[in-house]
């Protein structure tokens, strides 16, 4: 013990092995190893419990169900791909696929560059960046459902602002939410609202990073500000942008709150998305082995979007 | 002017350029337009949500909106609280984030605590185990969870309607193990060595060394917890379907559709009220969170 106190010990060694040579006597070493175990298990106990019953065991027989037909009346039943196939006869499946698909492609477009550029811009300014800062992320704190309805109002084509907005322009109303081409969009327009300020501010960091000397650098070699912004700070902010663009089409391939909102999945199945589809099997029809089928597609398709994170977030570190 | 105390700083722009007669007009128009566009894009919404709350209901059905309200009429939010019953909604997601928030720190705060500084046999699998989850969506494991609430295995109990439905998988939260371990892990052993000695035990050295030092890696977890909780939507939908027992984002939008406009918007800015209170007072413990979260690993 002395002699741990007197060695300054780096701070994040293990300290099971200087804790074991501690007691030379074999018998009572393993009586402390066994009492130690039970005491850091008793802590660890709660955590591991609760982890199994809501996360590793569902994890299991969320695999399990798609397989199975599940009723609350009768036990599961194994029916081996069926759900899989009628999965796939149902029109809507594919439609909300694409619907997705077409949902993430317009979240990216959008999602990814403005923050992006506002980043850049905030960065670069010098007066009102903490109020700046804090007003990007204001809608981040917004309960969703009070952003849904909160746009939900401004896309209303009688006292919507929107329309306003457009009339002040001398630009002809939109459709917003009851036009096929359009709903889609509009969607994505509050999605991408909400959730900005979380990427901007995440890049906002990224970019305080960068050496100072590198922008000189280049500015001796006469490099433009559109040349430093490309030669510099986008292969500076490349890890960074990969890790938010994968996070990205994974939270959007999720997209749920806004077309149960705002859309109900119209108009004309417009909007209908995958966790939508999902929950409608689950809890509006009741069958959940079909909406499990479908969880298992999802988590197949996201799971080579987490699996190249893993392996980004590996490497770097 | 103001770029001379920024040269230590060095960014995209040179601070030459930026001094320049061009560049000083330049930098002025987008600063200008910047304040202007994120103070109509980000506030007035809220600022507009608001004061549409104080307006009359014809006034808000009028197709040319009011910028100010004619006249003011605030009862709108004694109405929506107390005879709509946001009151007693307000009051049942103040349940569930509190309740989720002591969950939390009790569960993750001494499993966290286990892992770093107790090391059991095993301890790596099961922190691997707890952290694989961070990669799973959400969604996939929507309607298996759903089951296992209505039905919890081994002890068979339904949780439908209980906020322990919401407490208890709030609990299971792998992204506050890790963040709270890797703190822990920066706490010097000989600390916790030398309080051992002076007669401590187990959890005396968490309660009165551990916690202490972890502040604001607590509050982070704790602000989480509760926004987490606050925020969420189709979870409570599902596993509270008694309209009692509602938080008040799932009243809001059931109720969307019969409330008066005017009410609805009192409900919405009483929603957001405490989320906006708990940014304005935390904001630099949420960003720090939100750093911390997204460049883990």
């Amino acid at each position: 013990m002395t002699a741990q106190d007197l060695s300054p010990a780096p701070v994040l060694t293990s300290h099971d092995t200087t804790k074991a040579t501690k007691t030379p006597a074999a018998p009572g070493r393993l009586a402390r190893r066994i009492r130690e175990n039970l005491v850091a298990y008793l802590f660890l106990g709660a955590g591991v419990v609760l982890f199994a019953a809501f996360s590793w065991y569902p994890i299991v027989r969320g695999v399990l169900l798609g397989f199975q037909q599940v009723t609350f009346a009768e036990p599961a039943r194994w029916v081996g791909l069926d759900n899989f196939r009628r999965l796939f006869d149902d029109p809507l499946f594919l439609t909300a696929w694409k619907n997705t698909g077409y949902f993430t492609l317009l979240a990216l477009v959008f999602g990814f560059a403005a923050p992006f550029f506002t980043a850049v811009v905030l960065n670069e300014l010098r007066h009102g960046r903490a109020y700046l800062r804090m007003t990007v992320y204001l809608p981040v704190m917004l309960p969703p459902i009070v952003t849904m309805l909160l746009w939900r109002w401004f896309y209303d084509p009688g006292p919507g602002l929107f329309n306003k907005a457009l009339g002040v322009f001398h630009l002809p109303a939109l459709q917003w939410l009851e036009s096929e081409n359009l709903a889609m969009i509009s969607l994505v327009l509050v999605s991408t609202w909400a959730n900005m300020g979380t990427t901007t501010l995440i890049y906002l960091a990224a970019l305080g990073g960068i050496p100072g000397e590198l922008y000189e650098a280049a500015e001796l070699d006469g490099a433009s500000v559109r040349q430093r912004l490309w030669h510099v700070t986008l292969p500076q902010m490349r890890f960074i942008l990969m890790i938010t663009l994968l996070l990205q089409v994974i939270g959007t391939m999720q997209v749920f709150v806004e077309p149960f909102v705002l859309t109900g999945g119209g108009p004309n199945d417009a909007t209908v998305t995958v966790l939508l589809l999902l929950y409608r099997y689950a809890f509006v029809y009741n069958d959940f082995g079909l909406a499990s089928a479908m969880s298992t597609l999802l988590f197949v398709v996201l799971g080579l979007f987490a699996g190249v994170y893993l392996r980004l977030t590996r490497t770097k570190g | 002017m103001a770029a001379a105390s920024s040269t230590s700083e060095r960014t995209l722009i040179a601070p030459t350029e930026m001094t320049r007669r061009t560049g000083r007009i330049l930098y002025r128009f987008v600063l200008g337009s910047t304040l202007v566009g994120f103070t109509i894009a980000f506030v007035f919404p809220l600022y507009w949500m608001a004061s549409g709350a104080l307006k009359s209901s014809s006034e808000l059905a009028d197709p040319n909106p009011t910028l100010l309200p004619k006249s003011l009429h605030p009862e709108a939010y004694s109405e929506a609280w107390s005879s709509v019953g946001i009151g007693h909604y307000f009051l049942n997601t103040l349940i569930l984030a509190f309740g989720a928030l002591l969950f939390q720190l009790v569960v993750d705060v001494s499993a966290a605590y286990a892992l770093s500084k107790l090391r059991p046999v095993l301890g790596n699998v099961v922190l691997g185990m707890m952290l694989a989850t961070l990669m799973l969506p959400v969604s996939a494991l929507l309607v298996p969870t759903y089951l296992t609430v209505v039905d919890v295995p081994l002890v068979h109990l339904n949780l439908i309607n209980s906020p322990w439905a919401v407490w208890l998988p709030a609990a299971a939260n792998a992204f506050n193990i890790f963040i709270l371990k890797r703190f822990f892990d920066q706490i010097p052993t000989e600390l916790l060595d030398s309080a051992r000695i002076d007669g401590a035990g187990t959890l005396r050295v968490l309660v009165s060394v551990v916690l202490p030092l972890s502040r604001p890696v607590l509050a982070v977890v704790s602000i989480f917890a509760v926004v987490g909780v606050w925020k969420d939507f189709l979870w409570p939908m599902l596993v509270l379907p008694d309209p009692a027992r509602r938080p008040i984002t799932v009243a809001l939008n059931a109720l969307s559709e019969d409330m008066p406009a005017n009410q609805l918007l009192a409900g919405m800015v009483m929603a957001s009220i405490p989320l906006l209170v708990l940014f304005l007072v935390f904001q630099r413990h949420i960003i720090a969170g939100l750093t911390a979260g997204s460049l883990k690993g």
